[in-house]
């Protein structure tokens, strides 16, 4: 064990150091891999990059309010959420960025919570669906699911609601060809899709809603 | 009947059927929902499963020390370690006492079944240490040759004799179909192959394991029935049912794979047991295409004889599938071939084959789907081979009373679904030969399929506590899949007591709760608002008791008969002004909550009197004066485009006739939500199992296609409005089934439309479009 930053975690380190030393690098893979390589993003990961091992602090802005939490840096921010913050509101439905049940707003972008890891979102302002109703006001893009009933059991239903509201804001909504174009990466076994069209509808023609 | 029924009670009318926002539609827009894997136990751990990459064979050591030394690792249980289990599923006496989908549990042994079996369970503290440490364990295999299928040289075709666990027979005969036949002016015969399709719920199976003591358990489970998962883990623990308490309060979809008890909750159970501290195992998505079964990969031939004006004179099916080593599942295709039409000669057959494949389970509309599949495009080409509409052909074949057992129907509005499914389509305007309507450069095509699916035999229970200030505590242990069950269940308490729908509180999925059916077979809806119903009754019984024994009621003295209920109102049945409300009643004596309870009959037992079990949806169908079913109409317009050999649906049509209605919102959801599973099993649901490794190789939901909302139109839904008073005290037949059957033969007769090709290979994807020669 060298040059941890965190040294307060006794047994916290691996005896076979191959996964860990890719997992220290793995924010800035990942980072690239989902962005195009332009330099300054590059430049940028390669500025705000430091070595994290082991169980660490990580500071994590979700919903307005700074919440602490120790994980190692491995851990995602899907499973920050769920399993460290006990905000089980976005879903776990193939933990492969393949179905969009974990969709959450980071700095009012969509993104699929299961492909970021949480020491890479911090700084960041994270909305996930307990943070979108203000108070017993449900969001409109809340409350026109629950009119157009654009759920059944509910499972995929924060992912859609946060990628609907996106695609909104995205202007990715001004039809409902381009509605269900955009709101294809967000999967519903259910089969609810006609109801959540319709639910993107009336917020888009009402004048969007903003997280 | 004799038992009081919703069609008489003063309270119809009121909330039942109206399209009411769901109640729990709060809780799932806010993520307030709590699924199975989201209750936050002190000291809880990860398990993650281990699996084998073989198919065949036997473990010949695990090395688990680098796994073990792992920090945070807390246990790495395999066959040799796992605390053993007072009862396996892997006798036939086992398997039956447990109720288990297959006669094999991983874990008991070193032998290698199938693909994806597991081999070691880890426990540790996080998820991510527990994932980890899974890679790290090292199996080393005697490996052996698998049989991947039935299509697998090296399978033995075999005939079962029984299939489904011996709940459906092998072999069916009606008259004399091979002479029936010969003698047929028009014979028809068509092969129709189906892909292995996954449930695929979005939300994995789970297990929450927290032994509270060292015999009492509770678990938080993602299933279709929680006394089903109670019967099964107190038998193979040898615990009594009532320390054993599965919860689930909200389940996130399953369509058949969360209807049994998978390996994965007792081997979670006993992890839990080992580790001495709460265990949650979540399969991951790969995890479930070899932990939760799936629908069978399955070949079957239909015969068909007519008279030259299109008139079935015998049907002859053939079915093949493939099994697991241990069990005779086949999903029962033949049920829907034999009652759909007016034929009188009649035969189905079912053989099978064992291959290296876990135990297949029932999938939405399991047996009617892929059996619609068959007889509805038989029908499609019969139709155009003699030059007679679809529909027309159809009518012309109409069951008036249920072909395969002579009995009358209950009730069978099939006709007025033809009839309003025809009108809301459009249908008059297609042109009767195929592929010669186009739009543009694609071709545009126009097909229809019926639907039917059956009202099983069913009972439960439930507990309605009305307190005197106005609200009412509803109580049954069924599960919500997001059918709404919630929702149409306050409805039901709320008509049935009198009361606005927010003055009830319906509570569900607990065993601590009275016995409900599993979630499956379309027999929730029905079993469980007549059991509410019903204990709604026993409510109004005991009030009136009390009040005709008050000298301060204006009932006093009156025969408890002449008493009824009228929107919370006990009256005189003849004089209705006389009469006192309850809460005046309630309050007068003093009385603060009168608790009542209820079981509903569904299906033939309600009919005949008689009691099926409370935890099956049972399958002794045969047992009324009627035959119970419902039914409907699906119609389908497609684009092909000639030269990608894409198929889009463009435009749905679907009409039911189900019974009472009880949410005309949930409802038409629960329809289009069928209707969306079966356009995925028509034109792009596929398991793919590799022909000499037997191992999936599509098993993620990037590589398994489900419908996207890009694949979806715009969809419309009606109901026929029908009263049927033999099936239970609400009349509700059910919709979750039967919304599916029928949906990929109205696609297919619609890509028939199209091109003028018969594909009879699901799912329809474009290149066997293409390789059917499509002309563009």
């Amino acid at each position: 064990m060298t040059n941890d930053s965190f040294t307060d975690q006794p047994g916290a380190a691996p005896d076979d150091g191959s996964r860990r030393s890719f997992m220290k690098q793995a924010g800035g893979i990942l980072g690239l891999a989902l962005t195009p390589p332009f330099v300054s993003q590059a430049e940028r990961l390669t500025a705000l990059s430091r070595k994290v091992q082991g169980v660490s602090e990580m500071r994590l802005k979700v919903n307005g309010t700074v919440r602490v939490i120790n994980a190692e840096p491995r851990v995602t921010l899907l499973d920050a959420l769920r399993e460290y913050l006990d905000l089980t509101g976005s879903k776990k439905g193939c933990d492969l960025g393949q179905c969009g049940a974990c969709t959450v707003l980071v700095d009012g972008r969509r993104i699929n919570s299961c492909l970021t890891l949480a020491v890479m979102n911090q700084g960041r302002e994270i909305t996930t669906i307990e943070g979108l109703a203000k108070g017993d006001d449900l969001h409109p893009m809340q409350a026109a699911f629950v009119k157009h009933d654009g759920f059944q059991c509910g499972y995929c239903t924060p992912g859609q609601i946060l990628s609907g509201v996106a695609c909104v804001n995205e202007g990715h909504a001004t039809s409902d060809a381009q509605t269900r174009e955009w709101m294809s990466g967000n999967l519903c076994r259910c089969g609810a899709y006609p109801n959540i069209v319709a639910a993107v509808r009336e917020v888009q023609q009402k004048g969007g809603g903003k997280a | 009947m004799n038992e009081p029924n919703f069609f008489e009670s003063p309270g119809a009318g009121g909330s039942v059927g109206q399209p009411l926002d769901r109640v729990d539609g709060h809780d799932k827009v806010t993520g307030k929902a709590r699924y199975s894997a989201e209750f936050p136990l002190p000291g809880l751990t990860y398990g993650v499963l281990r699996t084998s990459e073989i198919a065949k064979g036997k473990i010949t050591s695990i090395d688990t020390t680098a796994a073990t030394k792992e920090p945070g690792v807390i246990a790495v249980l395999t066959h040799l370690n796992l605390p053993k289990l007072a009862q396996t599923p892997n006798t036939p006496e086992g398997k039956k006492a447990i109720g288990a989908p297959m006669g094999f549990l991983p874990l008991t042994s070193d032998e290698i079944h199938y693909a994806g079996q597991p081999v070691a369970l880890i426990v540790a503290d996080t998820f991510e240490r527990a994932t980890h440490a899974a890679s790290l364990v090292r199996v080393q295999y005697q490996a052996a040759q698998p049989i991947a299928s039935f299509l697998d040289a090296k399978a033995e075709i075999f005939d079962p004799l029984k299939v489904q666990d011996g709940k459906t027979p092998g072999h069916t005969r009606r008259g004399d179909p091979q002479a029936a036949l010969a003698a047929s002016a028009v014979k028809l015969k068509a092969t129709y192959n189906h892909a292995i399709n996954h449930h695929n719920p979005m939300e994995p199976g789970a297990t929450t394991a927290h032994w509270e003591a060292a015999d009492r358990l509770t678990v938080y489970e993602s299933t279709q029935g929680v006394t089903r998962t109670q019967t099964a883990l107190s038998q193979m623990l040898g615990l009594p049912r009532e320390q054993v308490r599965v919860v689930t309060k909200y389940i996130g979809g399953g369509f058949g794979c969360k209807g049994s008890c998978w390996p994965h909750t007792p081997l979670t159970v006993q992890a839990a047991k080992a580790v001495g501290r709460p265990v949650k195992l979540v399969l991951t998505r790969p995890q479930m295409f070899t932990s939760m079964g799936h629908r069978e990969d399955q070949t079957q031939t239909l015969t068909l004889g007519a008279t030259k004006e299109g008139k079935l004179t015998a049907l002859i099916h053939e079915k093949t599938s493939t099994t697991s080593p241990w069990d005779n599942y086949a999903e029962p295709n033949s049920r829907i071939i034999n009652l759909l039409y007016e034929c009188p000669n009649f035969e189905a057959k079912y053989e099978l084959a064992r291959a290296n494949v876990m135990t297949s389970t029932f999938t939405r509309a399991p047996g009617e789907a892929p059996g619609s599949f068959a007889i509805e495009c038989l029908m499609d080409d019969l139709a155009y081979q003699l030059g007679i509409d679809p529909i027309q052909l159809r009518l012309l074949n109409y069951a008036e009373k249920d072909p395969s057992t002579g009995k009358p129907w209950s009730s069978k509005s099939l006709k007025q679904c033809y009839a309003r499914g025809a009108e809301l389509f459009g249908w008059s305007k297609r042109n009767p030969k195929n592929g010669l309507t186009r739009d543009g450069r694609h071709l545009v095509g126009l097909g229809m399929a019926t639907a039917s699916y059956p009202v099983h035999n069913s009972q439960g229970t439930a507990r309605v506590r009305l307190y005197a200030d106005g609200h009412a505590v509803v109580q049954s242990g069924a599960t919500d899949l997001g059918t709404g069950t919630y929702t149409v269940m306050t409805q039901v308490a709320a008509d049935s007591l009198g009361l606005p729908v927010d003055k009830i509180r319906f509570e569900l999925g607990d065993t601590r709760l009275p016995t409900a059916p599993n979630s499956g077979g379309s027999v929730a809806a029905g079993t469980v608002s007549s059991s509410i119903y019903m204990a709604a009754q026993d409510v109004w019984q005991k009030l009136t008791k009390l009040a005709i024994q008050d000298k301060r009621s204006p009932l006093f003295r009156a025969k408890p008969e002449d008493v009824i209920n009228e929107k919370g109102r006990l009256v005189l049945r003849k004089d209705k002004a006389k009469g006192e409300d309850f809460a005046v009643l309630m309050k007068r004596i003093e009385l603060t909550d009168i608790e009542g309870t209820g079981n509903g009959k569904y299906g033939a037992g309600y009919e005949s009197g008689m009691a099926a079990s409370p935890a099956d949806s049972g399958h002794k169908d045969d047992t009324a004066g009627h035959s119970m079913h419902s039914f409907g109409a699906h119609f389908c317009e497609v684009r092909v485009d000639p030269e990608l050999g894409t198929v889009r649906v463009s435009r749905w049509v679907s009409v039911h006739a189900a019974g009472r209605i009880l949410n005309a919102k949930t409802a038409r959801s629960q329809i289009i939500g069928g209707s969306i599973f079966g356009i995925g099993n028509a034109l792009m649901e596929a398991t793919h199992r590799d022909d000499t490794f037997a191992r999936y190789t599509n098993a993620t939901l990037a590589d398994y296609h489900i419908p996207v909302n890009a694949d979806i139109p715009e969809m419309t839904v009606e109901f026929i409005e029908e009263h049927d008073p033999y099936i239970n005290a609400m009349g509700v037949k059910g919709i979750g089934e039967i919304s599916m059957v029928g949906v990929a033969a109205a696609v297919a007769n619609a890509v028939f439309h199209a091109t003028g090709k018969r594909v009879r290979d699901l799912p329809i994807t474009p290149d066997k479009i293409l390789s059917a020669g499509v002309a563009s």
